[in-house]
């Protein structure tokens, strides 16, 4: 059972917390035909939608830049329904892929990963080990990503390739 | 005891060598430490801790109370080790230390893991009842753990001939393990002991992976690993401890519990040369009929009750064995080694002694419950068996088998497979569970319940009730005799069930001895279990969480070009923070008057990323922020920035900042670094749960933006020459104002404030651009000789100022007036902590205030502050030290105090006396640097 962490490339990251009445306005200025429901994901145009929590939305993409993401939103948003931020240098990203990688994040995260309750599409506000994090699936391989502060990083990350290099061993 | 030369479940193909106490002797492998020790004839291994008379193995599970051994060599060894739960492996080195371990004075070198799981049905114990209950829950596809605490499943039919549909029990266990291990959302777990049960079926596990395993196996792999357990089900199937009798010296070694011989002699081939059987209920006859059957001798069975006339008795007569009813065992004699070798019986009236080497006690059966008491789920007492039983609970939860008080075979496979099916049915499981397993179902008396045997003399001071500790039926009557009458006192009186093994065979025994003296019937109530099972070690609860891992270290982007530049970091929450500069040989006090000389007279550049920052946005956010500050809010025109704090509910202060006011309905609003977190949490609660209708949305960005510093009259010219669109004039840029623009080639938001008092851009851009923003700064700097400067530096210099740090300068209590920052709060607007305020008890003139002062030498942080220190005692305390510096622009050693009516005494001389010798120190106006303010504007 091996797995494989890899760091993302920067991301451009527009956070924004909205009220019931611009969610399909926002929905569609993003290329989505609704927002992703409690702890699920979406993708849209050439970008994710995370559903951080009940008003509020994560959109990620690595080949969009923030500046317009957060334009279409303020766009699309009536004035007095929410608000977008551009927080692309909040959260920095990782990939872990493989087989193993289920098990590496059971060293440090207390999120049930079963595939029959987190899969693509899943997405999670959690901890990791002590360190704030945003887990979602993307594929089945698995492939999990993790958005982290960047000053819990090198933490997280000493984590995780612990996890790496304790996984598969029973 | 002595081995067989055949049978048992030990491989005589891999013989172990292995150390106690120094002797080097031989075992093999399938020996635990305790059948080992009998194997090799030690009988005692250690003395009890008060009365230090020799112990030996009396169990083989997790009920022993004498056999624990210091596990290991020498520094690197564990103590207070249960040896019944401890496999031998080649190279294995045990102490007998019963009662006292020594821990080891080195860290420890061992790998320990930890790991979550999750499962549909968590069940407890792979004895009958845990198996079929496992085989069952897991029929219809659900996840399911099964944890057993010993090296093979089977539980008490590792000890007991039973046949199972016809056939040995081995077979079925092998075939229920086999079914389960096939199933691929089951996972068994052997040598896993469930440790702490929590609310929400949360469930502690620990599994022993390597510690059975010779050195050289051991590579890669942890020594134990604790899993954290969330289970939707739980199932406990975690048997019956098997309870000793009370009768004077009852303690020796080869005194043992009746089934523990049985296991001895089925799994490790022991077999006791001559045996007496002491009991009060038909199981007990099993270990007579077995030893019988193994070619041993039973030299008696001693049976409280009259004429027992159950199927197990019944066969015990059939095979020879004598029985006497009516019967008790008083008393017990041994040899010079302290070892076993008669016992007294007292039979019709009249005494007498019956040579033998193992007396095989049983009292009657406890279901081991302790989970069930760690999470105070009632349990009652159940006169049938004479023991605590678990109260059926609400879902979530069941208790099969043994530890159900239903002691028989029959009952553990019918109940664990009715708790699988359920457990299934309740996870959404389909319940398509085989057949229950066909049983001998043996008929049995009901067993008699005698917790004490009363000594002939007279004498209780031998006959123990609390074999770990030690504790007698004599020193349970001087429990009740000094008016104790509740169990809980009973065990903090006389200890009782504090022992390492909770006192599991003690409590019934103890606590009816002393109900049965204050005239109470014996079950009534017993003392509580606590987490853990047994000792979790710290190793085993740090895991992997060590080094790099234990706690989370925060840097900012800016953070190695600091590093790069000499920092001396130092900790402050979990961020890492430059504290001091230093040149090469240059000392803290040097470099702190250079950085700070700096900033007054050049220029400085320090990294401020780690404020907390909070983007507050919405038609309503000036009206939100006007409500939770205690200054004015609305009246701040968009491009202007305030410095600002907030109270908490009760007054005293909260946290200061800057809001900064980008737009009519934008605002960018700092916070002090420890506080970053709560204020967002504060806010947050605020605009949900009272709030609600405000149009206002936050969003947390503290790492979205470095921000860096720049201070001192050659700022403008610092901020010039890295490159700027903005118009940096004192007459466009003026103090307290914000804007954004180009600095350095980086987009950025600029903002003119100060807590130096000099001439200061705070310069940010966003977290990836920090780290080059640094560069690009002192590179533009270096003909100013910009410096950068640290915590310590800073502190000067806003001290000098009378600039207070929340939390440092102020006390829990401490409102903004006490802090000499009432000219912020507004009179005209409502605020949280606005009422709190009014109260009269704050306008009191003799509160601590915060003030400065000025001293001839050195004052220690935290000095206390007195007007006489040889003065009568006690000495009255006028206030404290927070801050204390010495400032290089002033020639003169200076601080912060907390002080008693302080504004009013500035000028008065009081003594900061530091626990050794006291300071004059002149308490003084807290800005003693630029009182007009002139050097702002540079």
């Amino acid at each position: 059972m091996t797995a494989e962490l890899n760091p993302l490339p920067r991301l451009a990251q527009v956070s924004f917390r909205i009220t019931g009445q611009s969610a399909a306005a926002a929905a569609a200025a993003l290329g989505l035909g609704a927002l992703p429901g409690a702890n699920r994901f979406e993708r849209g145009d050439r970008l994710a939608v995370l559903w951080i929590g009940p008003d509020e939305l994560l959109a990620v993409s690595s080949v969009r830049d923030a500046a317009g993401i957060e334009a279409a939103l303020r766009g699309a948003i009536p004035p007095g329904e929410g608000v977008a931020v551009d927080v692309s240098a909040n959260r920095v990203g990782f990939e872990l892929t493989g087989a193993g990688a289920r098990e590496v994040l059971t060293t440090c995260c207390a999120i049930d990963l079963h595939p029959r309750v987190f899969g693509p599409g899943s997405c999670v506000s959690t901890l990791v080990a002590r360190a704030p994090a945003i887990i979602f699936q993307t594929d089945e391989r698995p492939a999990y990503r993790l958005l982290v502060r960047p000053s819990f990083a090198p933490y997280v990350t000493q984590w995780l390739v612990d996890g790496l290099a304790g996984a598969g061993q029973r | 005891m002595k081995r067989r030369p055949d049978g048992g479940a030990i491989d005589r193909t891999r013989p172990i060598a292995f150390r106690f106490d120094g002797r080097l002797l031989t075992a093999f492998a399938g020996d635990t430490l305790a059948s080992a020790l009998l194997a090799n004839g030690i009988a005692a291994l250690g003395r009890s801790v008060t009365a230090g008379r020799p112990r030996g193995v009396m169990s083989a599970g997790l009920e022993e109370a004498h056999a624990f051994v210091q596990l290991g060599i020498g520094a690197e060894s564990e103590p207070l080790v249960r040896a019944t739960g401890v496999e031998v492996f080649d190279g294995l080195s045990a102490e007998g230390r019963i009662t006292k371990g020594v821990l080891p004075g080195v860290p420890e070198t061992a790998r320990f893991e930890k790991r979550f799981a999750h499962c549909d049905v968590l069940v407890i114990g792979g004895g009958p009842a845990g198996l079929s209950a496992a085989t069952t829950a897991a029929a219809g596809g659900a996840r399911v753990i099964l944890a057993e605490t010993g090296s093979r499943l089977g539980g008490a039919l590792l000890r007991d001939q039973e046949q199972m549909d016809g056939h040995p029990a081995a077979e079925w266990i092998a075939a229920a393990g086999l079914a389960l291990r096939r199933q691929p959302e089951v996972r068994i777990m052997l040598r896993t002991t469930a440790m702490i049960s929590l609310d929400q079926n949360g469930v502690v596990l620990v599994e022993r992976v390597s510690g059975h395993l010779p050195a050289t196996e051991r590579t890669g792999l942890p020594d134990r690993r604790l899993w954290q357990v969330r289970a939707r089900e739980i199932v406990l199937a975690t048997g019956a401890l098997e309870r000793p009798l009370v009768f004077p010296d009852n303690d020796r070694p080869g005194v043992m519990l009746a089934a523990a011989v049985r296991t001895y002699l089925h799994q490790f081939a022991l077999r006791p040369d001559r045996t007496v059987v002491f009991t009060t209920n038909d199981d007990a006859y099993r270990t007579a009929l077995d030893l019988v059957a193994a070619g041993g001798t039973v030299a008696a069975v001693v049976d409280v009750r009259p004429g027992p006339a159950g199927d197990l008795p019944a066969a015990a007569r059939a095979a020879g064995i004598t029985i006497i009813d009516e019967a008790e065992v008083t008393g017990t004699e041994a040899g010079p080694d302290g070892v076993l070798s008669g016992v007294v019986i007292s039979h019709d009236g009249a005494a007498r002694m019956i040579p033998c080497d193992v007396l095989a006690v049983s009292g009657g059966w406890d279901p081991a419950i302790d989970l069930i008491h760690q999470v105070r789920a009632p349990t009652r007492w159940d006169d049938g068996i004479g023991a605590f039983v678990p109260v059926p609970g609400p879902g979530g939860r069941q208790v099969v088998g043994a530890a159900s008080g239903a002691l028989t075979l029959h009952a553990a496979v019918t109940s664990g497979h009715a708790a699988g099916v359920e457990a299934a049915r309740r996870t959404g499981f389909e319940t398509v569970a085989g057949p229950v397993p066909a049983v001998r179902l043996w008929r049995e008396e009901a067993p008699r319940l005698v917790t004490r045997v009363p000594a002939p003399d007279g004498d209780e001071s031998r006959s123990f009730v609390d074999l770990h500790r030690d504790v007698t039926v004599a020193g349970v009557l001087r429990a009740t005799g000094a008016g104790i009458q509740s169990v809980e006192h009973l065990k903090r009186y006389t200890l009782t069930g504090t022992g390492v093994e909770q006192g599991r065979t003690a409590k019934v025994n103890a606590a009816a001895v002393a109900h049965t003296a204050i005239g109470l019937p014996p079950g009534g109530t017993t003392s509580s279990a606590r987490p853990p099972i047994e000792p979790i070690s710290f190793g085993t609860m740090a895991g992997r969480a060590t080094g790099p891992r234990f706690d989370p270290v925060r840097t900012p982007p800016a953070h190695d070009a600091q590093a790069a530049a000499g920092a001396v970091f130092e900790t402050v929450g979990q961020w890492q923070r430059a504290r001091y500069f230093p040149t090469p040989g240059e000392a803290l006090a040097e470099a702190v008057v250079r950085e700070c000389r700096a900033v007054r007279t050049g220029v400085g550049i320090m990294d401020a990323s780690t404020l907390g920052k909070i983007d507050v946005q919405g038609p309503d956010a000036a009206e939100f922020l006007e409500r939770l500050y205690m200054n004015r809010v609305a009246n701040l025109k968009p491009g202007r920035a305030r410095y600002a704090a907030m109270a908490h509910l009760d007054g005293s202060l909260f946290d200061d900042g800057v809001i900064m006011r980008l737009a009519a309905d934008r605002f960018f609003v700092t916070t002090s670094t420890s506080h970053a977190g709560p204020v967002m949490d504060w806010m947050e609660e605020w605009l949900q749960t009272e709030w609600p209708g405000l149009k206002v949305w936050l969003t947390s960005i503290t790492e979205q933006w470095t921000t860096l510093a720049v201070a001192g009259p050659s700022a403008r010219t610092v901020l010039e020459a890295a490159g700027t669109d903005l118009d940096l004039s004192r007459e466009a840029f003026p103090f307290m104002a914000v804007r954004t623009g180009r600095v350095g080639g980086f987009d950025a938001q600029v903002a003119r404030v100060s807590f130096s008092g000099e001439l200061a851009f705070e310069v940010s851009v966003p977290g990836y651009d920090g780290a080059a923003l640094w560069a690009a700064l002192v590179a533009a700097g270096a003909g100013q000789g910009i410096t950068p400067y640290g915590l310590e530096a800073l502190s000067v210099l806003r001290a000098e100022k009378g600039y207070l740090i929340v939390g440092q300068d102020t006390e829990p209590d401490t409102t903004a007036s006490d802090a000499g920052l009432g000219w912020m709060i507004k009179a005209d607007r409502d605020y949280i902590g606005k009422r709190a305020l009014g109260r009269r008890d704050f306008q009191r003139p003799d509160r601590y205030q915060v003030v400065g002062f000025r001293a001839d030498g050195p004052v220690m942080e935290g000095s206390q502050l007195v007007s006489d220190p040889s003065g009568a005692r006690p000495i009255p305390i006028a206030g404290s030290v927070s801050t204390s510096h010495w400032s290089g622009a002033l020639g003169v050693h200076f601080g912060l105090a907390r002080v008693k009516g302080g504004r009013a005494r500035i000028g008065e001389t009081l003594q900061a006396h530091d626990g050794a010798r006291s300071v004059p120190v002149v308490l003084a106006d807290p800005v003693l640097y630029d009182r007009e303010g002139l050097r702002r504007d540079g």
